[in-house]
C-alpha cells in the first residue's frame, strides 16, 4: 500500500475510539499472568542469595524433598551447560549462556536476590517451609556495587573468563565487559575551534522499570514434553525462544499464550520464572504457578543501569556547535549488557555534528542484571549532553531552544552513529515548542523553566498478522504482539482503514505461538509500526480476494472491480452497471465463491522513522527543604501520525512522568553488605497523582513515508528528555547545576548551601 | 491446620468461604472467590492495585485478614457496573483513555468511585491526593485525573 499523503482521506485513523479490551479492564475481567489457573496447579517459589557475591559451596534440599507436600526441588543441577551464542533480540543482544546462569546462578551468587533454587508444593505455606530448610553453604566473596568501583584495579572480579570487547585485552581479569566508540570527524580538533567549551561530570542512578504487576506465570509439561506456557511478558515468542535455549527444549513443544501484560518498559523482554516453573513442571508432573513477590521484583529483575559520564561542549559565539565528546561508563549489573551503546549513539543525535566522539564502557558488579527500560540507555546521555547545552546556552547567552534550533539535525544530517536522516521532524519539534504558550509563561518566585531533547532511534522488524472476513463479514484480526497500551486498537483501526469497515466490526486478538507466525517482542516502539505494517498488507490481501469474489460473482475481471468504503464496486463504465457490493454480501458467498477469506502476512518491517522530542518543564524549589514542586509540563514530540491520539498521547505522558520520577526520587539504594536498602514502593518511590500537574503532550506530526500511515513509533522518545529539562528547570530556579540524579531535597539542599 | 469459617456479602451477594488465620483478603477474593479483579501489585498496601471498600471504607485488601470480612460488606471492581450497564468512572475511564495496561485500573476505579460517593466534587487536588495511594506506571495520571472529573461532573448531571 503507498503512503496515504492526506489525511483527510482516513477514516478511522486518527480517531479515538474506545479500546476493544477496554471492558474487560474496568470491569476487572481482564486476565493477567497471576489470574490464570489450572487444575491441580502447584506453587512454585524461589530461594535466593543473601549475599552480594558468594561461591556456593553446597545445597542440600534432602530436608525440603522429606516435606509432605513437596513435589519438586531445582537447583543448578537440573539445567544443562549450554554455549555461549549470543543472539539478536529488540534492542539488544542476548547471551543465552547469561540468562542461563542469571536464571539459575551455577557456581556463585552474583548478587543479591540471584536464584539458587526453587521449589514447587501443594500450597504457598508448605513452599515458604521448603525453601526454608533448603540448607545452602555459602564461601563469602568481597563484592562490588558501582561503576567506577569495578573498574578500579584490584576490584572484585565477577567473571574470571571475561574478555572485553571493543579494547585491547588488559590480559587480567576484568568488569569491563565491552568499550564501544563512535565518532564523526575529530572531535577534539572541533573542540580547539570553539570560543565556549562547557564540561561536566554527570551521574545517574539505577532505576527500575516499575511496572505495577509483578512476574507471573503457569507452565504445564506433559510426560512426552509438549508444554503450555501462560505468561505476562512483552513477547510469547520470546518466552518460547529462551525457554527452549536455557532448557534445550524443541520450540514446537513449547505452547506460549500471553496473558494480559501488566506494564514491562522493557522489564518484560527476558525470562526469570518462566524456565523454573517449566523445570519444575516437568520435575513435578503437574501445573505450576509462580509470581514474584514486589521485593523480587527490585531485587532479582532488571532496572536499568546508572552510570557516570563526562560531556564536553564546544561552540562558536553564534552557537555553532564546533565539537562534542562524551565518555560514559553504565553499570551492566552481574552480567554484560549494559545499554552502553545506545546511550552513545543517542547521545548528540539531535544534532547536527561536524566532529563529535562518543564512547563508553559496559561494566559488570554485583547487581541485578539490567534489563531494558523504554529507550535504553539514551535518557542517561541525554541527562548529561542536555544539561551541557543549557550551560552552553547560558555561557553564549542564548534562548535554550534558540541554540538547539542552530544545532538542529534535519533531513540529510549524518548521525556520528552512521546513517544518515531522512525526513524528521526535529525542526518542527524545535518549532512548536518555541510557538507553545507555556514557554513564555510568566514565572514566580523561587520557580524555573527547563527545556531538553531527546531522540530514539524507533525500530520495526519481525512481526505477523493475520485478518479474516467471518461469515457475517465483521472481520477478526490476530497479531502476535502483545498490547501493553491499547496496539490492539490500533491494529483493528488500520484494518477497518483499509477494508473500509467500521471499527466496532473489527475485532482484533493477540494470538498465541501457536497462533500466528512468529513476532518480536513488543519493544523498541516497533509494534504500531511494524505489526500495525503487517495487519495493513494482510488487510491489502483480503481486499484484493474480496475484489476477485466479486468479479466471480459479477462475472467480469478482477481488473474491472474497485474497493470503496467497504463495497466492491464496477472500476468504471466500461465494467459494468452492477450495484455496489457491501463486504458481508461477498462474505456471505465465500462459500460459492473459493471458499473462507483471509490471510497471515509475516514480515520483517524496515523503514522504522526516527523520533524526537523536547519537554519543558516548570519547578518551583522550596528555598526550606530542597522539594521540587512540578508545576508545569509541556512535552512536544513528532509522532509522524497517530493512530490513535489517546494513546499516543498516553505514551507522551507516562514517559514523561517515568523521567520525573528518574530525575527526582527514583533511585536503588544498597547497604554495607551490598543487599539492597529500598526494595519496596514505599521506599523506592514512584510519582504518584499528587506528585504531578497535568501533563500536556503535543503531537507534532512528520509522517514517516515508509509506513502506509505515517506511523514513526512513540513509546520511547518521551522518558528521554525529562531528566535534563527537570534538572535544567531546577539550575533555573535555584541557580544550582545538579550533577547527579536523583535530585532529591536533601542533595539539592546541600548545593543550595554549597553555592 | 482447621480453617475459619466466614460469612460476608461481597457486591452486594452473600459469600461465605473458609480460610486460614493468616490469609489476606485479598487472596482470598482471588483464590477462593475467584474474583482476580482486585491485584496483587506489593502485598504492602503501597500500590492501591487490591483496593476492595469494606463497609463503605476504602482498604487495601492485602492488609486486611480474611477473617476480618467476618459480617463485613465487600465492594470489589466486579462489583462496580450494575448488570451491563457500565457505572459512570468505567465510561469515562474507557472514553479518556485513563488505562493503558489496565492493572492498576481495578484499584482506581474502586478508590475513585468511593472519592465520588464521599466527594461528588472534588478538586483536582482533592482528587490527585485521594488516589495518591493507587499507583500507576503507565499514564503518568493525566487521562485518569481526567477521566475522574469528567466522570464527577457526569455523576452530578452537568452533562445533561
Amino acid at each position: 500500500m503507498n503512503f496515504v499523503a492526506n489525511k483527510s482521506d482516513l477514516k478511522v485513523v486518527g480517531t479515538r475510539p474506545v479500546r476493544p479490551d477496554g471492558i474487560d479492564k474496568v470491569t476487572g475481567k481482564a486476565l493477567f499472568g497471576a489470574d490464570l489457573t489450572m487444575a491441580g496447579t502447584l506453587v512454585g517459589k524461589v530461594v535466593r542469595s543473601p549475599h552480594a557475591h558468594a561461591r556456593i559451596v553446597s545445597i542440600d534440599t534432602s530436608k525440603a524433598a522429606a516435606l509432605p507436600g513437596v513435589k519438586a526441588i531445582i537447583t543448578t543441577a537440573d539445567f544443562p551447560e549450554i554455549s555461549s551464542e549470543v543472539a539478536a533480540a529488540g534492542d539488544g543482544a542476548v547471551n543465552f549462556r547469561h540468562m542461563a546462569h542469571n536464571v539459575m546462578a551455577r557456581d556463585k551468587v552474583l548478587y543479591e536476590g540471584h536464584a539458587v533454587a526453587a521449589v514447587a508444593a501443594m500450597s504457598s505455606a508448605i513452599a515458604d517451609a521448603a525453601a526454608a530448610l533448603i540448607e545452602i553453604t555459602y564461601e563469602v566473596l568481597p563484592f562490588v556495587i558501582d561503576v567506577e568501583a569495578a573498574m578500579a584495579d584490584g576490584a572484585p572480579i565477577l567473571h574470571d573468563d571475561l574478555v572485553p570487547s571493543g579494547m585491547a585485552n588488559p590480559g587480567k581479569p576484568t568488569n569491563i565487559a565491552k568499550r564501544v566508540e563512535f565518532k564523526l570527524g575529530d572531535a577534539e580538533a572541533g573542540l580547539a575551534e570553539a570560543d565556549v567549551v562547557v564540561e561536566g561530570r554527570y551521574e545517574t542512578t539505577a532505576v527500575h522499570q516499575g511496572y505495577i504487576e509483578p512476574h507471573a506465570v503457569i507452565a504445564s509439561v506433559n510426560p512426552d514434553g509438549q508444554t503450555q506456557i501462560f505468561a505476562s511478558s512483552q513477547g510469547q515468542f520470546m518466552i518460547r525462544q529462551y525457554v527452549s535455549k536455557i532448557l534445550n527444549m524443541d520450540i514446537a513443544n513449547i505452547r506460549v499464550t500471553p496473558a494480559e501484560i501488566g506494564g514491562g518498559f522493557g522489564g518484560k523482554t527476558l525470562v526469570y520464572l518462566e524456565p523454573l516453573a517449566v523445570a519444575l513442571s516437568r520435575k513435578a508432573g503437574k501445573p505450576v504457578k509462580m509470581v514474584m513477590t514486589r521485593d523480587e521484583v527490585f531485587r532479582a529483575s532488571g532496572p536499568t543501569s546508572g552510570g557516570v559520564m563526562t560531556v564536553k561542549i564546544g561552540a562558536k559565539k553564534d552557537g555553532t556547535i564546533t565539537g562534542a565528546t562524551i565518555d560514559i561508563a553504565l553499570q551492566a549489573g552481574a552480567f554484560p549488557g549494559s545499554p552502553v551503546a545506545p546511550a552513545c549513539m543517542c547521545a548528540f543525535a539531535c544534532y547536527d555534528l561536524k566532529n563529535v566522539r562518543a564512547s563508553g564502557y559496559d561494566v559488570v558488579s554485583n547487581r541485578s542484571k539490567i534489563a531494558a527500560y523504554r529507550a535504553p540507555g539514551a535518557p542517561i546521555s541525554a541527562f548529561g549532553v542536555e544539561s551541557a547545552m543549557d550551560e552552553l546556552a547560558t555561557k553564549l547567552g542564548m534562548d535554550a531552544i534558540a541554540l538547539r534550533e542552530k544545532n538542529a539535525a534535519k533531513a540529510g544530517t549524518k548521525a556520528a552513529y552512521g546513517p544518515v536522516f531522512p525526513e524528521i521532524g526535529f525542526e518542527q519539534v524545535l518549532a512548536a515548542a518555541k510557538s507553545h504558550p507555556h514557554w513564555t509563561a510568566p514565572l514566580g518566585k523561587n520557580q524555573g523553566r527547563g527545556l531538553a531533547t531527546g531522540f530514539w532511534f524507533n525500530i520495526g522488524g519481525d512481526s505477523s498478522a493475520s485478518v479474516f472476513i467471518n461469515e457475517d463479514g465483521t472481520v477478526s484480526v490476530v497479531s502476535g504482539s502483545p498490547d501493553i497500551g491499547g496496539s490492539r486498537a490500533s491494529m483493528a483501526m488500520m484494518a477497518a482503514e483499509v477494508l473500509g469497515v467500521p471499527y466496532e466490526k473489527v475485532r482484533p486478538i493477540v494470538g498465541d505461538t501457536a497462533q500466528i507466525g512468529i513476532t518480536g517482542m513488543t519493544g523498541g516502539s516497533r509494534v504500531t509500526f511494524a505489526t500495525g505494517m503487517a495487519t495493513v498488507q494482510a488487510a491489502e490481501k483480503v481486499v484484493d480476494e474480496l475484489k476477485k469474489r466479486a468479479a466471480m460473482i459479477w462475472d467480469i475481471s478482477p481488473d474491472a472491480v474497485d474497493w470503496k468504503d467497504g463495497e466492491a464496486v464496477p472500476a468504471g463504465a466500461n465494467a459494468g452497471g452492477f450495484d455496489p457490493m457491501p463486504l458481508a454480501a461477498i462474505a456471505a458467498k465465500a462459500g460459492k465463491t473459493g471458499g473462507p477469506i483471509g490471510t497471515e502476512v509475516s514480515i520483517n518491517a524496515q523503514g522504522a522513522g526516527a523520533g524526537f522530542g523536547a519537554h519543558i518543564c516548570d519547578v518551583e524549589v522550596d528555598p526550606e527543604t530542597g522539594f521540587v514542586k512540578v508545576l508545569r509540563y509541556t512535552a512536544v514530540q513528532d509522532v509522524g501520525r497517530a493512530i490513535h491520539p489517546s494513546y499516543v498521547e498516553g505514551q507522551i505522558q507516562g514517559g514523561a512522568v517515568q523521567g520525573i520520577g528518574w530525575a527526582l526520587n527514583e533511585e536503588y539504594l544498597y547497604d554495607k553488605k551490598g543487599r539492597m536498602d529500598n526494595s519496596g514502593f514505599l521506599d523506592y518511590r514512584v510519582p504518584v497523582a499528587s506528585d504531578l500537574p497535568m501533563i500536556e503532550a503535543v503531537l507534532v506530526e512528520v509522517p514517516n513515508k515508509r509506513h502506509p500511515f505515517g506511523v514513526r513509533g512513540v513509546g520511547e522518545v518521551p522518558i528521554v528528555p525529562p531528566l535534563a529539562a527537570v534538572a535544567n528547570a531546577v539550575k533555573a530556579a535555584t541557580g544550582v547545576r545538579m550533577m547527579s540524579l536523583p535530585m532529591s531535597p536533601p542533595k539539592i539542599l546541600a548545593a543550595m548551601d554549597k553555592a | 491446620m482447621s480453617k475459619i469459617h466466614v460469612t460476608t456479602t461481597v457486591n452486594g451477594e452473600p459469600a461465605e468461604f473458609l480460610c486460614e488465620a493468616q490469609e489476606s483478603l485479598l487472596d482470598v477474593l482471588r483464590d477462593q472467590l475467584k474474583l482476580t479483579g482486585s491485584k496483587e501489585g506489593c502485598g504492602s498496601g503501597d500500590c492501591g492495585a487490591c483496593s476492595i471498600t469494606l463497609d463503605g471504607r476504602l482498604v487495601c485488601s492485602c492488609l486486611v485478614l480474611g477473617v476480618e470480612a467476618e459480617g463485613k460488606t465487600i465492594g470489589t471492581v466486579e462489583g462496580i457496573a450494575n448488570g451491563d450497564t457500565l457505572h459512570p468512572v468505567q465510561v469515562k475511564f474507557l472514553e479518556h483513555a485513563a488505562l493503558q495496561c489496565g492493572f492498576c485500573t481495578p484499584g482506581l476505579l474502586v478508590a475513585t468511585k468511593a472519592l465520588l460517593d464521599a466527594n461528588p466534587n472534588p478538586t483536582e487536588t482533592e482528587a490527585r491526593f485521594w488516589l495518591a495511594g493507587n499507583l500507576c506506571r503507565c499514564t503518568g495520571y493525566d487521562k485518569i485525573i481526567r477521566a475522574v472529573m469528567d466522570a464527577a461532573a457526569e455523576m452530578r448531571g452537568e452533562h445533561a
